[in-house]
């Protein structure tokens, strides 16, 4: 066999092998993940309120603040980041507006989440001299759902073929009858998965909240004052692990942690599958 | 009727148009007050003992942000040494190599990976990689090596997606030339495919910094967060981001140790503003070849 | 020309930056009538086509002179309403391109967005619009099914439905057929002749035999001029210019 003949075995077989441990890793983790946190999970844990410093509390009010915060932080920027897209898709003409606009939104995204954080915690914290509230949290996580709706929307959008537009035009519809009856409905299945996305990243986020919504949760459940501190999930896991005073912290965790995964794919199952059915069914079977 | 149709179609351009400013107005938000905070810090701290001097002790007035930056560079630099070729080896593996069934398997894995949360991948290196780490090297186990092995697996997805699709879109005609002269695959990987889909492999790399920069939560569990120039692979430092977040709630707004976080925080910005310039950078050198 | 001039072109110029895509067209449409554009790709019939419910208008770049009048107004007149405009001429383009929603919504889409709500009246508007394109007895049991289930033909009816909804005056068509298999093309072409009872039509093609056909006028481009322009019997039996001759006896394009 040539030389070159073997080095393209050596080299199939490497990438082979990287592929394989990438999913040993995966696998790895997720393993360890549910396998530790999983036998935590009880009833108890996930309806009852935390302890500050004895053992035995549950993450109740955290696992509704995640969805809280969460669905606050997309209502605030989902007009915003869809709007955005939707002006650069649909509206934008080349020009310094433009690109002003599409440099921040790649700048935006950029910006690491603790200096979101920061941000927040001037504005909601000191300068509106709130504290720590949910609905400060809300706000300072929206900044980081805004880039990210923004680009989805503009490139799905844009994937829409101008025929459909030009139909609508020809009919005498105006510019945002065209947009927001021809071609949003068109591109509302990839929005939807950029907000997946988003919400994804939004229920795990921790930087961000730890300065702005705060690292303690409502006495009750299911408290709505947006005035209030609200701990989601993560932040938990992080308190407990790096300052908390709980003595079953690594329990707390080693079940957050599961629960967190849990809540991430379940919710991107949720929203995935109504889409695909929603998809099959508009294209007429 | 029609009226109400214009009147619609202008208000819905105006709103369009403060959307897409309302970004713009952020992002500028966002320097300003970072910044004014941040830059106040050298009313009070000679500006370079905060770039260059290793001392950190705020209690005593020693401002030397050296070691967080040092210690967010190495831990960054390991984790695109371990996660670079991983990822650029498992793009390849997806664009030419792997059969459809383990591509969309690999897909999934890659979605999985974005999808777990960052503290998680902290807690998973403080009770797996810093014991191992403190069994395999002896000393405490916290450090920029374990720090790096976390976020090489977090930027995994970055570095693999992007250079996947840079792979991927090298026009037909370029791969088959060489197929046909005759060059193995890997020959036409390494000769033809990497060199065309270089420019935008480089700028999923540098991505990669730049999220590796900025990551926090992460890091912070596993860093051992001592302010110190970085003494080891597997001893005890801190990075930007991880003293900013052990700090910041003990500090009152306004003191100079306040605002030295606040540099650090401006200092993360300025990085992911260079970096996305960068990234501008590479791909326009790319398309002008 | 004998017959009444619905739509008028004067020394139209159009260009793309700064490509010059027509050259001074000049050219009187009939009421009732179906016009024929042909000649080879790029010769601007397309182009001239979208300048008569300014189409072009959505093209980065384009720019216009001279005049279209409709009625004898100028269609590129400041104080014209281009909604309006378009409502009154009507389009169908070269790939079927229904929307993403039910039959029905297809073909309300037009009457909902100029207003219209009342659910007797668009079911009315429907089926008199499905009928007008020969669709109805196909499509009138399933309504309410995505318009993405129909066939490429179907799909074209369709097209030309929801235009025939907003009741248009003129119809465009920009080879509405070069897209569709024989049997629906001549489904396609026994419509528009029966469509001229009641609309204007100019209809852009690159099939000479269907001009033939179909046509009662026919005008030929070549390289954005207009070369030749009279009833479409005379033209094909005995054009007047040597460029048509060689077109019409495919020497070229």
């Amino acid at each position: 066999m040539s030389r070159a003949r073997v080095f393209d075995r050596l080299a199939t077989l490497l990438l082979w092998a990287a592929g394989l441990g990438t999913l040993v890793i995966l696998a790895a983790f997720l393993i360890r993940i549910l396998g530790q946190g999983l036998p935590y999970i009880t009833w108890d844990f996930l309806t009852t309120r935390s302890q500050a410093m004895k053992a035995g509390g549950g993450v109740g009010s955290q696992l509704f603040n995640t969805f809280y915060l969460t669905g606050l932080s997309l209502l605030f920027s989902l007009p915003i980041g869809v709007g955005a897209g939707v002006y650069m898709a649909e509206y934008a003409k080349p020009g310094r507006f433009t690109d002003l606009v599409r440099l921040s939104v790649e700048a935006l995204a950029s910006v690491p989440s603790i200096v979101l954080g920061l941000f927040g915690m001037i504005l909601f914290v000191n300068t509106m001299g709130w504290g720590f509230t949910i609905i400060g949290g809300a706000l300072t996580l929206s900044l980081l759902n805004l880039p990210t709706l923004v680009r989805v929307t503009e490139e799905t959008m844009r994937s829409v073929p101008a025929i459909y537009r030009e139909g609508s035009l020809a009919l005498g519809a105006t510019r945002w009858q065209t947009v927001s009856k021809a071609v949003l409905p068109s591109a509302l299945p990839g929005i939807l998965t950029g907000v997946t996305l988003v919400a994804g990243r939004a229920i795990g986020e921790t930087a961000i909240l730890i300065y702005t919504a705060g690292v303690t949760a409502s006495r009750h459940m299911g408290d709505l004052n947006l005035f209030n501190a609200g701990e989601t999930l993560a932040v938990r896991i992080w308190y407990v692990k790096s300052e908390g005073l709980v003595p079953d912290a690594d329990a707390i965790a080693a079940g957050t942690s599961a629960l967190l995964l849990i809540v991430v794919l379940v919710f991107n199952l949720a929203l995935a599958l109504p889409l695909y059915l929603w998809q099959k069914k508009r294209m007429g079977r | 009727m029609l009226n109400r149709a214009y009147v619609s179609d202008k208000a819905a351009r105006y709103l369009l148009w403060a959307s897409a400013a309302a970004v713009t107005l952020t992002i500028v938000a966002i320097l300003i007050f970072v910044g004014k905070e941040g830059l106040l810090t050298f009313a009070d701290v000679n500006p370079f003992a905060f770039f260059f001097s290793p001392e950190w002790d705020p209690p005593q007035g020693h401002f030397g942000a050296l070691p967080f930056f040092v210690g967010s560079i190495t831990a960054t630099l390991i984790a695109l040494l371990l996660g670079g070729p991983l990822g650029l080896a498992c793009a390849i593996f997806m664009a030419k190599v792997s059969p459809g069934w383990m591509r969309s398997v690999m897909r999934q894995a890659s979605n999985l990976f974005v999808g777990i949360p960052s503290v998680v991948y902290g807690y998973i290196g403080m009770t797996v990689l810093v014991p191992w780490s403190r069994e395999t090297f002896g000393g405490q186990g916290v450090g920029v090596l374990v720090a790096g092995m976390i976020l090489a697996v977090m930027i995994l997805p970055t570095i693999t997606t992007v250079a996947e699709d840079a792979i991927r879109d090298v026009p037909g005609p370029l791969e088959e030339g060489a197929l046909g002269l005759g060059a193995t695959r890997w020959q036409t990987i390494w000769g033809v495919l990497l060199p065309a889909a270089r420019p935008r492999i480089l700028a999923g790399v540098i991505l990669a910094f730049a999220r590796a920069f900025g990551e926090t939560t992460a890091v912070q569990m596993v860093i051992g967060n001592a302010p110190r120039l970085v003494p080891g692979l597997t001893s005890g430092t801190s990075t930007l981001t991880s003293q900013i977040i052990m700090e910041m709630g003990q500090t009152p707004p306004g003191s100079p140790w306040n605002r030295a976080l606040f540099m650090m925080a401006f200092g993360l910005v300025v990085n992911s503003m260079l970096m996305i310039l960068l990234v501008r950078w590479v791909s326009n050198r790319g398309v002008a070849k | 020309m004998a017959e009444q001039a619905r739509i008028s072109a004067q020394n139209l110029d159009l260009y793309y930056g700064a490509f010059r895509a027509l050259r001074s067209i000049s050219l009187d449409i009939a009421e009732h009538r179906v016009t024929a554009l042909i000649g080879p790709s790029g010769c601007g019939k397309s182009s001239f086509l979208r300048t008569l419910n300014r189409m072009n208008d959505l093209v980065q770049g384009a720019r216009v002179q001279g005049k279209i009048l409709l009625d004898g107004k100028d269609i590129y007149a400041p104080d014209v309403d281009v909604v309006l405009l378009r409502k009154r001429i009507g389009m169908v383009f070269q790939r079927p391109n229904p929307f993403p929603m039910s039959i029905y919504d297809n073909v309300a889409y037009g009457p909902r967005i100029h207003g219209e709500s009342n659910k007797r009246v668009l079911d009315e508007l429907v089926e008199s619009s499905l009928k007008g394109a020969a669709l109805w007895d196909e499509v009138k049991d399933r309504l309410s099914k995505s318009a993405l289930g129909l066939s490429g033909g179907q799909q074209q009816r369709l097209c030309i439905a929801r235009s025939l909804a907003v009741k248009p005056e003129v119809l465009l068509m920009d080879e509405p057929a070069s897209a569709l298999d024989p049997i629906s093309t001549s489904k396609i072409e026994d419509l528009i002749r029966d469509l001229r009872e009641t609309y204007t039509i100019v209809i852009v093609t690159h099939n000479m035999q269907q001009a033939a056909r179909i046509s009662d006028f026919t005008a030929f481009f070549l390289s954005g001029e207009l070369v030749e322009y009279g009833s479409t019997g005379a033209m094909f039996t005995n054009p007047k210019d040597q460029r048509t001759e060689d077109y019409i006896t495919g020497r070229f394009g």
